[in-house]
């Protein structure tokens, strides 16, 4: 008999997850958590953004259950994340606050605080390291201590505070001026997203967004579906403090804070140039593009903030100007459900479709009884 | 730090949010209520919409039924049932009559249900404008000004390509001569099971964050025009081959031995009660 | 003669304006603006307090050069853009007693399915260009709630053939018509539930010679047959002279004369017009 595949299925299930085990144990050896943590950086900063939960912990956990594969270890986190009540709303954190590691900008050689490369692949040599094969734990040690040794003692006074570059703009009258806007923002994961959305909305989705989506749409954007060529203002990496309100307190005064720890991200600002009429006459000023993302997820925070300034100009008709068209599509776990949920069986609907196209080659309703 | 998770999955603060939005649906036959759409342990597109409802109505006295076209053993209906119950610890049965909530995707069961108890329907498409206008801003005026225009013109076109309407599964609905409800994908042989429904019938969709419903007694009828009548799959002549009924939904087989094409109720319980001749007195 | 008549459609100070305006240029009557244009805010003020009257079974021309605001007017009318302010009332709807600008738009969808006909410059705008000509036609009927296929079928095809399209092609998408074609198709649509009152904006504007003079002896053979109440909005005084009984001059949104056609062709007051008519002498 053909396919009838509507027994058994537990079986099946049952055996199908012994089967994934096996696959993720087969050769006899364990990667621990702690290992994934302190080695897989770059996944770890990426599924942590996509999962949209700032744990490297559960996101090491979530490495090894999916065996290194990045939209199932964002699936468990997201579904993880779906089960925690949320307790409390952190103070907003102001990115200027950053203690920062890294900082570069490509719209000025000279800026105040300089140009700090910090850790980057950029000037790496994309070149296979063979001696990484016999990395020895000896070796790495000795490395180690020789390098942080000229690490400075001394704690800046800023602590690593530094003077943001589009601010220098501003002060010259060259950015777009707009209003400050301090209503809360919308939590997407909490309250329904409704067209026209608000800012803090299409912040929201494209920070979490899957990385491949977002940077391929924001180079759609780059390329010739928008924007013409923004600059970098500023892109840093670093580490900004969480406080929450101190639960009992009434008053909301700076002393009734509590350090929970800190985050680190990566936060871009891109300038594009834009033409503006006032009194007549044709003005460029800049308008600003907005990225930030868990971790160190540079291309992704750059093409968020191209995405940002071409989500603010809907009016252009281009589909990475069209909100829905880029907010809808680039979530890395609706993506992936839709397109798998095809290996799903639809032997009803396709029946169903069957008997109509069967149905429309008989020829026309009339001429039969109804 | 990993914490063991609550009674049916989620925390009680989201039920709630969910719950709060099946009521504004069922206040609002077949309109279209967004809600915060969580992302559950299975896939998006795989059931979610679904299983946030039925983990948000969950008690622990209720009796789950999951379907997945038509069977209580497919795959994806035991992978959903299973997450229900070893989140909930309730109890499950195969038996439409005995369930009290029941999770299906695509099909209505053949038995009758009654007041007492309530059907979840998985969609993976909830707008039944979509087709005809891509963008949900504009979908969801089309609704509010019921402007239904370009739905009927759909219809209108097919009828003059091939003489009939040709639509297969998810035939558009009017509900309480309101707003326009796709039924998701059950077959057009369902969609009359939701007129005048003893059942509350709710469907969730989960990856496009939408819930709507259609409570009990309230009038569906599928689009149609007053020359071209709605029509169903046609299951008149065809009997099952395992319990000998006819008029039910059936699947097409094919006997590789015989090369005969043959029949099977859809609805595996269904046929399975019958073959044992407890059906008798249900239907 | 129209004196004793009540109007089909009656339009009080219609304003419409793209732009918020500002100190500079909100209510000075137009005083600190460059035509149209408030040169500091940017605001266009394209229809500036306009005042007509339609009467059934008349054509009133609406003449004036492009940015003039007449097209405005008429996607106004047919609620394809929201008016500033201003009131609209039309004999059919509500017994003419209701502003029509400021219905809901379930209602304004009603008023447009069942009392207006719109055919515009770009067919485009009016024709789901990969649909059947019939569907386009039967679309304007199932708005205005029919659900009859039959009926609708033989009431697209009579249409159809009424504006010269071949029945071999009626159920051909407009897309793979000519222009002249898709423009008979649009007035077919429009005419689709009998309405009382059709709008056609520019609709010979961009058409080969012969063929406007098809679609205007078209337009003309519609009036007399169906008696419907017309407003042709058109840059081309030919046009104006050959079909209108009455007509509106526009200059920067305002109506600046308005009379007989014949009288204001003849004889016209302003000086725009006279440089209108003069120079296409």
């Amino acid at each position: 008999m053909g396919y009838v595949a509507v027994k058994g299925g537990t079986t099946a299930i049952e055996e199908s997850i012994k089967r994934l085990r096996y696959e993720r144990l087969k050769d006899g050896r364990v990667i621990e958590v702690e290992v994934i943590k302190s080695c897989m950086r770059g996944l770890i900063d990426r599924i942590m953004s996509e999962g949209s939960i700032y744990s490297r912990d559960l996101a090491a956990l979530a490495i090894k259950q999916a065996e290194g594969n990045p939209e199932e270890a964002t699936f468990l986190l997201r579904a993880y994340r779906s089960t925690l009540p949320r307790m409390h709303y952190s103070r907003p954190i102001a990115p200027k606050d950053m203690c920062v590691e890294r900082r570069i900008s490509s719209a000025f050689k000279d800026i105040p605080g300089g140009q700090i490369l910090g850790a980057a692949y950029d000037y790496v040599h994309r070149l296979l390291d063979f001696d990484l094969y016999n990395e020895s734990k000896r070796e790495i040690l000795q490395w180690l201590h020789l390098y942080t040794e000229t690490f400075s003692q001394e704690v800046p006074e800023d602590h690593g505070k530094l003077p943001k570059v589009i601010d220098l703009l501003r002060r010259e009258g060259l950015m777009t001026e707009t209003e400050r806007d301090d209503t809360e923002p919308q939590d997407v994961t909490r309250d329904n997203i409704r067209f026209p959305t608000r800012r803090s909305e299409r912040l929201q989705i494209l920070t979490r967004g899957e990385t491949g989506a977002v940077t391929a749409l924001g180079y759609a954007a780059i390329r010739g579906y928008g924007i013409v060529h923004p600059t970098v203002g500023e892109l840093r990496v670093g580490y900004l403090p969480v406080h929450l309100d101190y639960p009992m307190a009434n008053s909301q005064t700076e002393d009734d804070v509590i350090y929970i720890g800190e985050i680190q991200v990566t936060e871009v600002e891109t300038l594009v140039p834009e033409v503006r009429e006032e009194n007549g006459k044709a003005k460029i000023e800049f308008s600003i593009g907005y990225g930030i993302c868990y971790g160190q997820n540079e291309t992704k925070a750059i093409a968020m903030s191209v995405l940002d300034n071409c989500l603010e100009k809907s009016h252009i008709n281009s589909p990475v100007h069209d909100e829905e068209f880029v907010l809808m599509h680039i979530d890395c776990v609706e993506a992936t459900g839709f397109i798998s949920h095809l290996k799903l069986p639809h032997y009803v609907t396709f029946q169903s479709e069957l008997d109509s196209v069967r149905k429309t080659r008989e020829g026309k309703q009339h001429d039969e009884k109804i | 730090m990993m914490k063991k998770y609550n009674f049916a999955f989620f925390d009680e603060g989201s039920k709630r949010e969910i719950r709060r939005a099946t009521l504004k649906a069922i206040a609002i036959p077949g309109y279209q209520v967004p809600f915060a759409s969580r992302e559950m342990p299975i896939a998006r597109g795989w059931g979610t919409g679904g299983l946030q409802l039925t983990l948000s109505l969950i008690g622990r006295d209720d009796i789950i039924k999951v379907i997945d076209q038509g069977a209580d053993e497919s795959v994806n209906a035991v992978n959903i049932k299973k997450l229900i119950i070893s989140t909930t610890g309730v109890q499950d049965t195969e038996k439409t009559a005995e369930a009290t909530l029941i999770q299906s995707r695509h099909r209505i069961p053949e038995v009758e249900l009654r007041e007492d108890q309530i059907i979840v329907l998985q969609v993976p498409l909830p707008e039944p404008l979509r087709t005809i206008e891509p963008s949900e801003y504009k979908t969801k005026k089309l609704h509010a000004d019921q402007d239904y225009n370009g739905i009927w013109l759909m219809l209108f076109e097919q009828i003059m390509k091939h003489g009939r309407m040709s639509t297969g599964a998810d035939h558009p609905v009017q509900v309480h001569g309101r707003y326009i409800m796709a039924p998701s994908p059950i077959p057009r042989f369902d969609n009359q099971k939701l007129n005048d429904s003893k059942t509350l019938t709710l469907l969730g969709a989960g990856r496009e964050k939408k819930i709507y419903a259609v409570p009990p007694y309230t009038k569906v009828q599928s689009l149609a025009f007053a020359d071209y009548p709605f029509t169903v799959e046609d299951m008149s002549a065809k009997v099952c081959r395992l319990c000998g009924t006819t008029g039910v939904y059936m699947d097409e087989l094919f006997d590789r031995d015989t090369e005969e094409t043959y029949y099977q109720c859809n609805d595996v319980s269904y046929c399975l009660q019958r073959e044992n001749k407890e059906m008798d007195d249900l239907r | 003669m129209h004196q004793q008549e009540r109007p089909l459609l009656t339009i009080k100070n219609l304003n419409k304006q793209f732009g918020c305006g500002c100190s500079h240029c909100r209510d000075t009557q137009g005083h600190n603006l460059e035509d149209n244009y408030c040169p500091v805010c940017g605001t266009v003020y394209a229809c500036r307090n306009v005042s007509l009257k339609v009467y059934p079974a008349e054509i009133l021309g609406v003449v004036g050069e492009s940015g003039s605001g007449k097209s405005t007017l008429l996607r106004c009318l047919y609620f394809d853009q929201d008016s500033t302010s201003g009131e609209g009332y039309i004999h059919g709807y509500n017994e003419g007693r209701t502003n029509i600008f400021t219905e809901t738009s379930q209602q304004k969808n009603y008023i447009r399915n069942h009392l207006l006909g719109m055919v515009y410059q770009n067919p485009y705008l009016g024709l789901r260009m990969n649909f059947s000509s019939v569907g386009n036609i039967a679309e304007k009927l199932i708005g205005a709630g029919n659900r009859k296929v039959d009926f609708m079928a033989a009431r697209a095809q009579e249409l159809l053939a009424a504006v010269n399209i071949p029945t071999y092609r009626m159920k051909e998408a407009p897309e793979k018509f000519s222009g002249g074609m898709q423009q008979r198709v649009q007035i077919a649509k429009a005419l689709s539930n009998n309405p009382p009152l059709l709008l056609l904006d520019e609709v010979t504007t961009g058409l080969d010679l012969s063929v406007q003079a098809n679609v205007l002896d078209l337009i003309k053979v519609i009036q007399r047959d169906l008696k419907i109440g017309m407003i042709v909005v058109s840059h081309d005084l030919a046009v104006i002279r050959m079909l209108t009984d009455r007509t509106i001059v526009m200059l920067n949104g305002r109506i600046i004369e308005h009379g007989l056609t014949d009288q204001v062709l003849e004889d016209p007051q302003h000086a725009y017009t006279q440089q209108l008519v003069y120079s296409l002498l």
